[in-house]
């Protein structure tokens, strides 16, 4: 009963905490030892669901079932790795000069609330909080990305800010449609809004209303998962940040923002009978892997490259739930979990190579390894695991995403089979120029924190390798809510 | 077609001709209490008129006769709207010919002569003055049209004193769409009847005038004419507007008290409105002409938004 | 008397706010723009009142109160602080020009209108007409927020579409639950200390809000 309470608590005390001493030597001791009490409640969590099963808390204010509990954990857990990561990095950062002491104590406050924000997502039952706590998740990181105050970076916040925004009011106008269509069938009042009672009377929903409204919420939470159109803002803001908020951002709020849009596809499947939002979901995912792929081969900036990885595969994911079925959900639940995991190990070891050598355009990086072989083989790994390389687990659920694809839907193969391969070329290419060759890169005031890296690369090599049967038993039971 | 609508008929007819200077001075002397300064009298447009109809003309040599018929003509049409412009009654003899289209026609035929006349000596402000009435007219005459569309679909025909009978004689109901319309045609009757901010009536000597460039070449009783017509065409505008926005105590077809008590009604509604004109006026500064097309532009965005409010929210 | 005048007031204010809408889409003055936006909120919390007092429903006058608080008020309050620190009073020039972006306007209205009509019949509210209206108004507001090239502009357009959802909700479903409404208004409060704070950083590294100086991370 308590977990659910410090799962939220833990990261909010830390705000508070960390917004009055965020600037003191032991400041980033603090961001640890909070996220590590975050994820001891997290771990809880998962334990009880695995017991009970699926259960609401504090008056159905909060749902946990096994589709969020593992998102729950992964955020709770690459949320503490990341903390980890950012101890010696911002150190670095602030003795380059490049961060105030205010924007220390700004950072260490925003991180955990922005934390906080999203385990409110993931565990809310009530939709129009889900969408509140969306917004200050967006809230949180727009002032986290312009921490640099470089002409580069207010850029990016700015257009962060502005598209996000404009995106997730779409979001608020869909959320208030589906409380229409709710309020005709449970009644006006809180019962409405959250997700448990619509999921009982999923079927008895208005059809026009949800269709319409499932569109206005793709278009909302659509931009923040940056699904191609509405991507524009992605590849800036993971760029222009500190690595630990781009780490963050690629590696969990793209997650927790597909969350959202999952549980409102499963009502819309529920009151709609043709496959409206399937479809919908597998044109965006599609369009949104082949035009990142295109995007990614030009890019010159080792962040932007791999911010458009991480839409293609979140495109990817986007079109194996689009798609359907227990084995293309089991695989996007996969990929969530092995993308978010290989993701903020990219990032780690490349923003210490872009602090190392001073530059983050890959012409300036060279020899890492020769450099420092922790940082050049983490980033040489990392990228083989995000490439789709067995043994890693990224091939098994790119894997199992495939064969669904030619087994249902084989016009897709070719458009998703030459994407991957654009990508694969031109990051691969990439990360070797960059690991090997010529060495640029300087000696770094503080130790990097590699060990995370090293600790989620082993975790995708071990879901490559062996799934244990809990955790293939829990994925089969959200691919089976999922539809 | 009934004694009292005759009656009523030839009284519109009478009261428009007659009071359409008065109205102007009313204007006039209301814009001078609220610019702290002292009018030049009521009666003054009389004293104007009375003192241009004694001048002796004045021609250029090259003018035609549609410039010795044009203030004429102009007067014609104008008098002819203030008739079937339903101000006191409803049962008129000149109804089936009160359609609001033949309206706005009557309006432009009158704006096309003029517009004619001033080109015709052919100097420059003429030319000048009639190019710019033209493209007022142009963004102002769809504007005003779709005011009257607006009143006609709510009333479902576009007869004048149709409009006037449902709006005035069925229950009290606010029409959102009305309130847009009748900003809208403010904005166009501020254009029309060359008010401030679009035009100022009150110099001659600006080179950004239009109404009064036209005219620049008329003397004696032309001028006179003319000048009378104009102030029967704000006349007119008030009575539209009065008709579609405030048409309350227009006496019902055939209602000989209502036809009595109408008038004093008619007279103290435009009191009101010529107040308000003053106001206006006093409040705006005169734009630069290349924005004229913008206001006008906006008044007629705003009529079919009246229209489009019309058809969403009172269906 | 009441239930008949009062959704009819509701209609009437309605149609005041897309008027608004499109007078803060053709105004040029930063500062009238303000003032714009906090009549906005104050047909808001009206329209907000009336359907209060028609239906009964009290947790809608909390939220009216909420609303004028915020919008008619605070926000208001701090874009006006906000603009005499920043020093930019001026003229706002818009990108298109603004005859022409009227008439987007309107096509953008019907639009609104064609798509709210199947939802307004299955509405069992007496303002279900209003939901067209507040679509239009969200759709106009985003339109200005695009067509300008200065910063402030875009902020108290993004605020303004806040305006329109928040009459969707009123209008189609008599306002969501107060937990929810409360936690958009406190979002909506954050967004524009935000949005404060970061004009200023915008500011004392550019030395202009013009936002095209915000272009250069275009594609390569």
């Amino acid at each position: 009963m308590g977990a659910e309470l410090a799962l939220l608590l833990a990261p909010l005390a830390g705000a508070a905490v960390l917004g009055l001493v965020g600037h003191r030597r032991y400041a980033a001791e603090l961001n640890v030892a909070f996220s590590l009490a975050t994820f001891a409640a997290a771990a809880r969590l998962v334990a009880r669901v695995i017991e009970e099963g699926p259960f609401t808390a504090l008056g159905e204010h909060f749902f946990i079932d096994s589709l969020n509990v593992f998102l729950v954990a992964l955020t709770a857990f690459v949320s503490l790795t990341t903390s980890l990561f950012s101890r010696p990095y911002m150190r670095i950062e602030r003795d380059h000069g490049r961060v105030s002491d205010a924007g220390m104590r700004l950072y260490h406050a925003m991180y955990q609330l922005f934390g906080f924000t999203m385990l409110l997502v993931l565990t809310t039952n009530n939709l129009g909080v889900m969408w509140v706590a969306m917004e200050a998740a967006t809230l949180t990181t727009v002032l986290l990305v312009a921490l640099y105050r470089t002409h580069a970076s207010l850029e990016a916040a700015w257009k962060y800010f502005i598209l996000c925004g404009v995106g997730i009011a779409q979001a608020l106008f869909g959320t208030i449609l589906v409380y229409f269509a709710a309020e005709r069938i449970l009644g006006s009042g809180m019962t409405a809004l959250l997700w448990t009672h619509l999921d009982s009377v999923k079927g008895q929903l208005e059809p026009t209303v949800m269709s319409i409204a499932f569109v206005f919420l793709l278009v909302g939470y659509g931009t923040k998962v940056g699904l191609v159109p509405l991507h524009n803002w992605l590849p800036d803001a993971h760029a222009e940040g500190p690595t630990p908020v781009s780490a963050v951002l690629s590696g969990l709020l793209l997650n927790v923002a597909l969350y959202a849009l999952i549980r409102f596809k499963v009502l819309t499947d529920g009151a709609l009978e043709r496959p409206f939002a399937a479809a919908l979901l597998m044109g965006f995912g599609l369009a949104s892997v082949a035009v990142a792929a295109f995007f990614l081969s030009r890019q010159r900036d080792i962040k932007r490259m791999f911010a458009y990885s991480s839409i293609e595969h979140m495109g990817l994911i986007t079109f194996a739930f689009g798609m359907g079925g227990p084995v293309a959900s089991f695989a996007g639940l996969l990929h969530m979990t092995v993308h978010s995991l290989t993701k903020s190990a990219i990032f780690f070891t490349v923003g210490h190579a872009a602090q190392k050598s001073g530059t983050q355009l890959m012409e300036g990086i060279r020899g890492l390894v020769r450099v420092s072989p922790a940082i050049g083989w983490g980033l040489m790994l990392g990228a083989a695991a995000i490439l789709g390389m067995p043994p890693f687990g990224v091939f098994a659920s790119e894997f199992l995403i495939l064969t669904t694809v030619i087994a249902q839907h084989p016009w897709a193969a070719p458009v998703l089979l030459v994407s991957l391969g654009v990508s694969f070329a031109a990051i691969f290419g990439k990360v070797q120029a960059m690991v090997f060759g010529e060495p640029s890169a300087a000696r770094l005031a503080h130790r990097p924190a590699l060990a995370p890296v090293f600790v989620h690369l082993a975790l995708v090599l071990l879901l490559g390798l062996y799934i244990p049967p809990y955790l293939a038993d829990w994925y089969r039971r959200a691919a089976q809510l999922i539809g | 077609m009934s004694a009292s609508g005759f009656i009523a008929q030839l009284t519109e007819l009478l009261i428009a001709v007659v009071l359409a200077p008065l109205l102007t001075g009313w204007v006039n002397q209301c814009r001078a209490w609220l610019q702290n300064r002292s009018a030049p009298g009521l009666l003054q447009p009389y004293r104007m008129l009375a003192k241009l109809f004694e001048k002796e003309v004045v021609l250029a040599d090259n003018a035609s006769p549609l410039f010795r018929a044009a203030p004429y003509l102009v007067f014609g049409c104008l008098a002819l709207a203030a008739a079937i412009v339903p101000t006191l009654g409803t049962d008129l003899p000149l109804n089936p010919a009160a359609d609001a289209i033949a309206l706005v026609g009557l309006l432009a035929l009158a704006r096309f002569f003029i517009a004619l006349a001033g080109m015709d000596i052919g100097t420059a402000f003429g030319s000048l003055g009639a190019r710019r009435e033209m493209m007022v007219g142009f963004l102002a005459e769809p504007a005003l049209l779709m005011v009257l569309f607006t009143a006609s679909l709510i009333s479902h025909s576009t007869s004048l004193t149709t409009i006037v009978e449902t709006l005035a004689h069925r229950e009290f109901v606010i029409y959102p769409s009305m309130a847009f319309a009748g900003v809208a045609f403010t904005m166009v009757s501020l254009a029309e009847n060359a008010r401030i901010p679009v035009d100022n009536p009150a110099t001659h000597l600006e080179l950004t005038m239009i109404h009064e460039a036209m005219v620049l070449e008329y003397s004696g009783r032309h001028l006179a004419m003319i000048e009378w017509a104009a102030s029967l065409k704000l006349f007119v505008y008030s009575c539209i507007g009065l008709a579609l926005f405030l048409p309350f105590g227009v006496a019902a077809g055939g209602d000989w008290l209502g036809l009595v008590l109408a008038a004093p009604a008619l007279v103290a509604k435009l009191a009101v409105g010529g107040a308000a004109l003053a106001l206006i006026e006093m409040l705006s500064a005169k734009m630069r002409i290349f924005r004229a097309p913008e206001f006008l532009g906006t008044a007629f965005m705003l009529a079919v938004l009246a229209m489009l409010v019309h058809v969403l929210l009172e269906k | 008397m009441l239930e008949h005048y009062g959704p009819q007031l509701v209609n009437l204010l309605a149609a005041v706010l897309l008027l608004l809408a499109f007078a803060m889409l053709s105004q040029r003055r930063i500062l009238s723009l303000i003032n714009l936006f906090a009549a906005q909120g104050l047909v808001l919390f009206m329209a907000t009142g009336l359907v209060a007092m028609i239906t009964g429903q009290t947790h809608l006058w909390w939220s009216a109160g909420v609303t004028l608080a915020l919008k008619v008020f605070l926000l208001p309050w701090i874009l006006h602080r906000l603009i005499r620190r920043l020093n930019v009073k001026w003229d706002v020039e818009t990108l298109v020009n603004i005859p022409t972006l009227m008439i987007f306007g309107i096509v953008l209205v019907i639009l609104a209108f064609n798509l709210a009509a199947p939802i307004s019949q299955l509405a069992g509210t007496v303002t279900r007409a209003t939901l067209g209206i507040a679509l239009a108004s969200v759709l106009l507001s985003f339109l200005m927020m695009i067509t300008r090239s200065k910063a402030v502009p875009q902020v108290v357009g993004f605020l303004a579409m806040e305006n329109g959802l928040f009459f969707a909700a009123t209008g189609a479903v008599y306002g969501m639950p107060m937990v929810v409404e409360l936690g958009i208004a406190l979002d909506v409060l954050v967004a524009a200390l935000i949005l404060g704070v970061f004009l200023f950083q915008i500011r004392s590294r550019f030395d202009s809000v013009d936002t095209r100086h915000l272009e250069r991370l275009k594609e390569e």
